[in-house]
Parts: structure tokens; C-alpha cells; sequence
């Protein structure tokens, strides 16, 4: 059990900088994902917690240890790779005990340790087996039980989840998350997959190019991301962007609008988006916050839209329509009555409408 | 106009039929064979019995001979030189073989390592392989000249030997330098084969060893050795066989002198059957070989069947 700080870390190959001065304290018994886009630096980060990358500068800690120089099994970590990495001549209880075979476990101890493990992962009767002979799920058992037999003090999880189909990947996550309240070991996760972010973490960290964009609870992220990336990366389908121009509303307060839509400000924005008057920002809001239009809704938060294409997924539908110049998609109900070309009157939900500084994508 | 659409007619039956005869696949499989075992037929099997009857004949240049049985292999029994030359040519194949596997591994894995200018230090590395076999050894001869010898000079300079070594003309000598010769030239192939197959292991299984505790001779130990062991089997399978036949290279160097300390089987063959016109004893010589290296090939064969199915 134990911490994990990373304080100041980059990483340089050469000439590219691929990690930018990374600050983290990963706290005892959490579940902390890292997610980001392709290339965003979140699996470097990783290897350098585990050992397999140098550190350019700056430091990691284990517990009360700077491990930044010791070698990955001197850091009494465990890691659990995309491929799974399983040995493939040998059998799962060999792959499984290796690490303790290393370290000079006794025979006994090692057996129980198996087993133990394999229990817990159901994958007893497979003991015998080589990895060639087991589907995609089971190794990815494997490879989790060659990680927790040792006990380790930190899991490392490199997208481990991404090898496998949809439906497993599914399974696999509530397994994950099973495992994690059972062992309580502190665990560090890389993904790409936004909603393994949002379900499995503890807290989330989101990177791009580098940089580490915001660190927080899941719904944190959501409801209040930091910038327009964050935003844009969380959320399924992604949320809609406009850009709008704000004026000054002669009866008090702010108008945004653009050739699609004209829209009052929702006073708990007012104070942060004035400075902005006579300015351009972007205005941010989710689909689910988009709905039909009713008699009840104020006709300052409603615009006309055109549906392009709707997608009926059973427990919703999403409109994808044209709102002026931009594509706006929006959740709904799954049985409205909405045909392609129709044109509808839209209202956002003023509590969850989201604005971004044009040039720094920052939150107003 | 009805004799045309019978002539169309037959004309699309006779296609038809020779369609039939390619669906069928005996005919099909037949057909694409053919080609292989024509040539197997000529340049192996035709050479090979060819040579299985002239070593039962008493043939010489210019005499057909007639079928004697057994007798030039009664004769072989009995030769100093053949047993000689038996001896050598397992000693010349253990020796170079065990010496090129470990340089050759080492290599390998030395070049699998990232550094600069790696796609050059490969390319190099190639060098005495692509060189005729003639023309590099005939430098080893200057080299291992008593006179005009590179290694003498260098060794009297040092000032590590006082009178001049005759690498070639010393029996014990002779036959080391053969050898020194085969493993320099038989290093690269040794070298480039690893490297592919160490190539094919997943870096992510050294990474996870060393998570798991492996240091670095455990994890060569544990996973590189074992997963590499079947393009081993297979390019020792090759080297052996080369290299118990080799010929070039002793010719060149001591055309198996001096007195017969170098001989092997081929070059033993070689001055029998051409030099001394001894068509049919040369054949049997030959032939000699065979059942050893039929026997590697099969031992050789299992083992990597073993491997891979396990």
C-alpha cells in the first residue's frame, strides 16, 4: 500500500517533448485513471512510474521512496500490459508464479499464492494451460493474476482492456473495479477509452500533449471541466461547440448569438462572461441538455434547428441536426416523433450551458 | 449457320472438359507438381543414385568399371586417411559449431540493442558472408602465410612470440586455423538468423520479466533462450550440414595437408575421385556422409517439431 507522487516530470526522446511537467499525488488505495487521446504522453507517464522509461527530470515517489533511478523490480510494482505479455512457453501457473520464482518465494508459499489468486479470478482449472490455448478474456485474467500474486504495493494498468470486444470489455471493467475494492492496492490505469475513465477511477487525470489538462472525480470532470478539451474528450456522444458573440442585452444582463441561434445569458454566467461583450467566446452545452422545445420553456433559451440524420439507439435518440453554421447533436427521448428535414424548436438547460475563452479554450 | 453452332458446340465441350480435368484436384495438384519433381528428379535424385552406383562400381576416369558390391566401402574401412578425415570433419563441426552459435548469439544480441548508426554495424557485420568463400579465404592464406603472415607481425611486434608461427604447415596449427577461418566466415549468417528471430520476441516480455523480478541473465535465460530455441534448431540444422560438407575453404587453405591433418570428408573425396581418378572410392567417400547427416537432419527435424508444438 502506499502513494505515489510525481512532481515536475518530463520526458524528452530526443528532441520531442512527450511529457511536460507533470505534477501528481496518487493517494493510498486510489484508482486513478489517466486518459487522454493518442500520443497525449499518458502511457509514457506510466512507464516512468514503473521503471521502464528514464526520467528526463523531475521526480517519482513510492511511498516514501524517490524510485527514479531503481530499477522496475526494485520498485515493488506490478504491471498489466495491453498485449497481456503473457510468457508463451509457459503454462498460466508458471507465468503466474515467475515473479515469485524471482524473487526466491518459497514452494510453498508460491502454490498458495496461485491458487489464492486464481481462485479469485476463476481461472483455476486453466493452471495447466499454455496462453495460446486461452481466449482473449482469460489471458487478460492471467496477466491480472501474474500482477496480484506478488501483493505489490502499486498496480500499473497500460490500456489493459483495449485487446478485448466490446461486450468483455464491459465484464472486465466491473471485474476490475471488484478486484480494486477487494485488494485496496493503489492502482494507475492508462486509457483512451473515456468511459472506462469515468467508471473506473477514483479520479480521472486527462492529458494532451503532454500536459496534464485537469485531475478530478469523474462527474468533477463533467459537470466542470476546465477547458474546451476536457469538455470536448468526456461524454458520449461529445458535447456541441458554437461560437457565438456576446453583446450587451439593452434590458440588463448578456445575449450570445450567431447566425443559428440568439440565446440570454443564464445570470450564474453573467459576472464571468462580460468581460466578453462585444467579443467572441464558444459556447459549450451537452446533448442531453438539448431537448424539444415546449410552451413552458422561455423563448430566450429556444432556436430552430434542422434534423440531418436521427439515430435511434433504443433508450434514447440522437438528433444530429444544423443549427446555422454549426452541427449540434442532441439526446432524446427514443420515441419522438422527429423525421429527417423536419425543423424543430430547441431549448438548452441554462444550468449546464458551458462557455470557453475562444483563444485559450480555458472555462469563462 | 448450323455447322457454326456445332463447331461452337464441340468447341465449348472441349473446354469444358479440360475445365474438368483442372477441377479435378489429382489432376490440378499433378499438374503444379510437376515442375518441382522434374527438377528435384534431375539435380537431386538422378546425381544421388548416380552416386550410390558408382561407389558400387570399380570406375575410374575413362574406365565405366563394373559392379564390384561393397568393396570400395571395405576399403574405407581399412584407411588411415578416411579415418582421419572422419575425425576431422566432427571435430571441425563441433568446434565451429559450438563457437558460432555463442559468437553468433552474442551478436545478435548485442545488435537487437538501439544505438546509432545500428543499420550500417548490421550491414558490416554481413561482410563475411557475401564474400566469395574463395576469395576471403585466399586472404586468409596470406594472413596465415610463415613469411608475408599480418598475425606474425603483429604478434613479434607486441613482442609475444620470438620466432616466427607456420599456421599452416604445423599439423594441430593447420587444422585451428581452418577453423578459425569457418567460424569467421559462419559468424554473420549465426548473427543475422538470431537477430531475426530474437526480432519476433515481444519487447513487452523482457519488460514484464524485469517487472517480475528477472534480472537481466534470468530474463535471457527464461525468455529469450527458450523462445528463440526453434530458429536456433533450424540454423544450426543448416550449419551443420554446411559445414560437415564444407570444401572451399580447406581446399583453399591446405587442400587438407599438411599430410592429410586437414582432410574432411569432400576434400578427402575431392583428391581420391578427381585428383587421383579414383571415380568410384571418391563416391563412396561421399556417400559416407549421408547416413550422419540424414541422421542430424532427422534428430534435428523432431526436436524442432517438439518445440513447436508443445
Amino acid at each position: 500500500m502506499a502513494q505515489v507522487l510525481i512532481q515536475s516530470l518530463n520526458k524528452k526522446f530526443d528532441e520531442v517533448h512527450v511529457v511536460k511537467d507533470v505534477n501528481l499525488e496518487i493517494r493510498d488505495k486510489e484508482f486513478m485513471v489517466f486518459v487522454g487521446p493518442s500520443g497525449c504522453g499518458k502511457t509514457t507517464t506510466l512507464r516512468m512510474i514503473a521503471g521502464l522509461e528514464s526520467i528526463t527530470s523531475g521526480q517519482v515517489m513510492i511511498g516514501d521512496t524517490v524510485v527514479n533511478t531503481l530499477p522496475p523490480m526494485d520498485r515493488d510494482i506490478a504491471m498489466v500490459f495491453q498485449n497481456y505479455a503473457l510468457y508463451p512457453h509457459m503454462t498460466v501457473y508458471d507465468n503466474m508464479a515467475f515473479g515469485l520464482k524471482m524473487r526466491k518465494f518459497a514452494k510453498d508459499d508460491i502454490r498458495r499464492r496461485v491458487q489464492d489468486a486464481a481462485d479469485i479470478l476463476d481461472i483455476r482449472d486453466y493452471l495447466h494451460r499454455k496462453p495460446r490455448q486461452l481466449s482473449g478474456g482469460q489471458r487478460q485474467r492471467v496477466a491480472l493474476g501474474r500482477a496480484i500474486v506478488r501483493h505489490p504495493r502499486v498496480f500499473l494498468f497500460d490500456e489493459p482492456l483495449s485487446n478485448l470486444d466490446a461486450k468483455l470489455r464491459v465484464q472486465m471493467r466491473i471485474e476490475l473495479r471488484k478486484l480494486h475494492e477487494r485488494l485496496g492496492t493503489t492502482a494507475v490505469y492508462v486509457t483512451h477509452d473515456q468511459v472506462e475513465a469515468m467508471t473506473l477511477g477514483d479520479r480521472v487525470v486527462v492529458m494532451r500533449d503532454g500536459r496534464v489538462q485537469q485531475v478530478g472525480e469523474p462527474l468533477e470532470l463533467y459537470y466542470q471541466p476546465a477547458n474546451r478539451f476536457v469538455a470536448g474528450f468526456l461524454g458520449s456522444p461529445a458535447m456541441n461547440f458554437a461560437t457565438v458573440r456576446i453583446e450587451a442585452d439593452p434590458g440588463g444582463g448578456f445575449v450570445a448569438a450567431n447566425e443559428g441561434l440568439r440565446l440570454t445569458v443564464p445570470p450564474r454566467l453573467t459576472d464571468r462572461v462580460g468581460p466578453y461583450a462585444g467579443r467572441e467566446l464558444t459556447l459549450g452545452i451537452r446533448p442531453e441538455d438539448l431537448h424539444i422545445a415546449d410552451a413552458s420553456d422561455p423563448p430566450d433559451l429556444v432556436f430552430d434547428a434542422v434534423v440531418e440524420v436521427i439515430e435511434r439507439l433504443g433508450s434514447e435518440a440522437l438528433l444530429v441536426m444544423r443549427v446555422g453554421k454549426d452541427a449540434m447533436v442532441a439526446s432524446v427521448e427514443p420515441t419522438v416523433p422527429a423525421r429527417m428535414r423536419d425543423r424543430l424548436r430547441i431549448a438548452i438547460n441554462p444550468e449546464r450551458l458551458h462557455a470557453f475563452d475562444m483563444e485559450t479554450g480555458a472555462a469563462v | 449457320m448450323s455447322s457454326a453452332t456445332t463447331e461452337a458446340g464441340v468447341g465449348g465441350i472441349r473446354r469444358s472438359r479440360r475445365r474438368m480435368l483442372f477441377e479435378d484436384e489429382r489432376w490440378l495438384a499433378m499438374a503444379l507438381l510437376s515442375p518441382t519433381i522434374l527438377l528435384l528428379g534431375l539435380f537431386i535424385a538422378y546425381p544421388f543414385v548416380t552416386g550410390v552406383m558408382l561407389s558400387l562400381s570399380n570406375a575410374r576416369v575413362g574406365v565405366p568399371g563394373e559392379f564390384v558390391g561393397f568393396a570400395n566401402f571395405a576399403r574405407l574401412w581399412n584407411d588411415p586417411i578416411f579415418a582421419k578425415a572422419v575425425g576431422n570433419t566432427f571435430i571441425y563441426t563441433a568446434v565451429t559449431t559450438v563457437f558460432k552459435l555463442a559468437l553468433g548469439l552474442w551478436l545478435a544480441v548485442l545488435l537487437n540493442r538501439h544505438f546509432r548508426g545500428k543499420a550500417l554495424v548490421r550491414a558490416f557485420i554481413l561482410l563475411p558472408f557475401i564474400i566469395p568463400t574463395v576469395l576471403s579465404t585466399f586472404a586468409w592464406k596470406w594472413m596465415f602465410d610463415p613469411t608475408f603472415s599480418v598475425l606474425n607481425w603483429t604478434f613479434r611486434t607486441l613482442g609475444l612470440i620470438d620466432t616466427r608461427i607456420n599456421w599452416l604447415g604445423d599439423p594441430d596449427l593447420a587444422m585451428l586455423s581452418v577453423m578459425i577461418v569457418n567460424i569467421w566466415r559462419g559468424v554473420p549468417f549465426y548473427a543475422i538468423s538470431l537477430l531475426a528471430g530474437l526480432q519476433t520476441i515481444s519487447p513487452d516480455l523482457h519488460e514484464a520479466a524485469a517487472i517480475d523480478g528477472a534480472r537481466p541473465w534470468s530474463r535471457f535465460w527464461h525468455i529469450t533462450w527458450p523462445l528463440l530455441l526453434p530458429v536456433t534448431m533450424v540454423v544450426v540444422l543448416f550449419s551443420v550440414i554446411q559445414t560437415f560438407a564444407d570444401f572451399q575453404l580447406v581446399y583453399v587453405l591446405t587442400a587438407g595437408g599438411p599430410a592429410n591433418a586437414t582432410h574432411l570428408f569432400a576434400t578427402y573425396a575431392y583428391q581420391v575421385a578427381i585428383g587421383t581418378g579414383l571415380l568410384s572410392e571418391g563416391a563412396a567417400i561421399s556417400l559416407a556422409m549421408f547416413p550422419v547427416l540424414f541422421l542430424v537432419v532427422i534428430i534435428q527435424l523432431l526436436y524442432i517439431r517438439r518445440v513447436e508444438t508443445r
